[in-house]
């Protein structure tokens, strides 16, 4: 395998291979923190710690996972992990942890941890690993804040909770969009960012599986 | 590479994984253990200084809630105080799940959804005289749309005028039923009237289409069965079941004594 430039590692993973744009990993926990900037960044935050740290440890002691269970020791490892942030968030920022309620717990479903821990951290050095981590956390981090920033803006008419457009409710003369602040708009939102980063990048287009023909019919049997 | 799938090294490094993970997690439970409860305290009574009226952004929640509450625990049945549990280290919720500290509701009763029902409360008292306070805050919980809505209900000492409602804990649909942390809502509890008639059966209530005398609240828009939560738990906790007793005593003191 060519060696990866660092850069590489850590960048690559924000726009041009992006785990939420692109592989279209950790959608439910993008669709359910997004409702606020500062939530979405906390939980950005968190998933980096997780990732960065699964990756390290499981690239630590990749040479001695019997791969008969090498995913029960992964999961073993990601857990401990998430259990440990979800404490830490806890003690020191109890507001947010309030906030982000059991999503925090929720990382260890979280498709982009395992899928790197299996797919790079178990082939290639602890450093490395834990720099493949970072970046992939923070192209989640980062579809995240993309998220947070039109829903907190359009939902609640603030930005990281400064009032930005003010609201009717308060005297202003914007109407917030109450389908921005429920999970579904999040799809929207995230479908318009693929929309968008593969209008750019037009070699992260999927080709087509198959082709619909047109005006096709099913056969009907006419032998009963 | 073959050795690693042996029995042995899978059980051994199976072994040594959960032993390093578990000593990890329980580190982390431990050390950071203290820090959380006085989070979780810290929440509780800035919650409560909120409901009075009281709380100023910046100040020191401890201090101020030691200068200016007194907790009692009182017996929800004759409304009498009690001194058989100390209210420091009371936690009226334990007792809620103890059979041999409460009573199950039948259906009929349980309106607030609860199931089952403490016979002791801890009640929070602004000013010095415990019979003539002048703010009496109250625990209250009870069923929303998704979830148990936890919360804090202040009265003034005639034990009738309200000062206002909150609630610290729920799972509400954020933007609908969420906007019981609305100030705006909140606000407009400030000043209703919870009984109509002297007796302990409470007439406030949220309704729909504009409230329009002071045993009505407007109900949250494009949250009915919130709104409808909020009215039972009211119901239930402002009742004979509930707080009923106790604030019966205060309904001869004027307002605000």
């Amino acid at each position: 395998m060519a060696a990866e430039s660092v850069k590489d590692v850590v960048l690559s993973p924000v726009f041009k291979n992006n785990p939420i744009a692109l592989q279209v990993l950790g959608i439910c926990s993008a669709l359910a923190v997004t409702n606020s900037m500062s939530v979405s960044l906390v939980m950005g935050l968190a998933v980096i710690a997780v990732t960065a740290c699964s990756n390290l440890f499981v690239s630590l002691i990749r040479q001695h996972i019997p791969s008969s269970i090498r995913i029960i020791v992964q999961m073993t490892i990601i857990a401990s992990l998430v259990i440990v942030v979800d404490q830490v968030l806890k003690a020191y920022a109890y507001e947010m942890s309030k906030q982000l309620s059991v999503f925090v717990g929720l990382i260890i479903t979280n498709c982009i941890v395992m899928g790197r821990a299996e797919a790079y951290a178990m082939q290639n050095g602890p450093v490395m690993s834990f720099l493949d981590g970072v970046g992939n956390g923070l192209g989640y981090a980062v579809i995240l804040l993309i998220v947070g920033f039109f829903r907190e803006l359009f939902g609640s008419g603030s930005v990281f909770g400064f009032t930005v457009l003010t609201p009717v409710q308060d005297g202003g003369w914007y109407v917030p969009n109450g389908l921005m602040l429920l999970p579904p708009s999040a799809f929207f939102v995230i479908g318009l960012i693929i929309w968008v980063l593969r209008s750019m990048r037009t070699e992260q287009v999927e080709k087509a599986e198959y082709r619909i023909v047109a005006n096709s019919k099913a056969k009907i049997k006419e032998s009963v | 590479m073959a050795s690693n799938n042996s029995i042995k090294k899978t059980l051994t490094v199976a072994l040594a994984l959960c032993i390093v993970c578990s000593v990890v997690v329980s580190t982390a439970a431990v050390v950071l253990q203290p820090t959380q409860q006085k989070n979780q305290e810290l929440d509780r009574k800035s919650n409560i200084l909120q409901v009075a009226n009281l709380y100023e952004p910046g100040m020191d929640v401890d201090d101020a809630f030691d200068e200016l509450i007194t907790s009692r625990v009182i017996n929800l049945e004759t409304g009498e105080y009690s001194d058989r549990f100390d209210p420091q280290s009371y936690d009226q919720f334990d007792a809620a799940r103890d059979p041999a500290t409460s009573r199950t509701l039948s259906g009929e009763e349980d309106s607030a959804g609860i199931g089952r029902e403490e016979m002791y409360s801890t009640v929070y008292l602004v000013g010095d005289d415990p019979d003539d306070p002048e703010q009496i805050i109250l625990p209250i919980r009870g069923q929303g749309l998704w979830g148990l809505m936890r919360g804090f209900f202040a009265i003034e000492g005639d034990g009738n005028t309200i000062i206002g409602l909150s609630y610290y804990s729920h799972s509400e649909t954020p933007g609908l039923g969420g906007e019981v942390d609305n100030p705006r809502w909140k606000s407009k509890w400030q000043g209703k009237e919870i009984y109509a008639e002297d007796g302990m059966s409470p007439d406030i209530s949220l309704v729909k289409g504009g409230a329009d005398n002071k045993y009505e609240v407007d109900a949250l828009s494009g949250a009915t069965l919130t709104s409808r939560g909020v009215t039972n738990m009211l119901h239930f906790w402002l009742s004979e079941s509930g707080f009923g007793p106790y604030l019966a005593r205060f309904h001869g003191n004027s307002e605000g004594a």
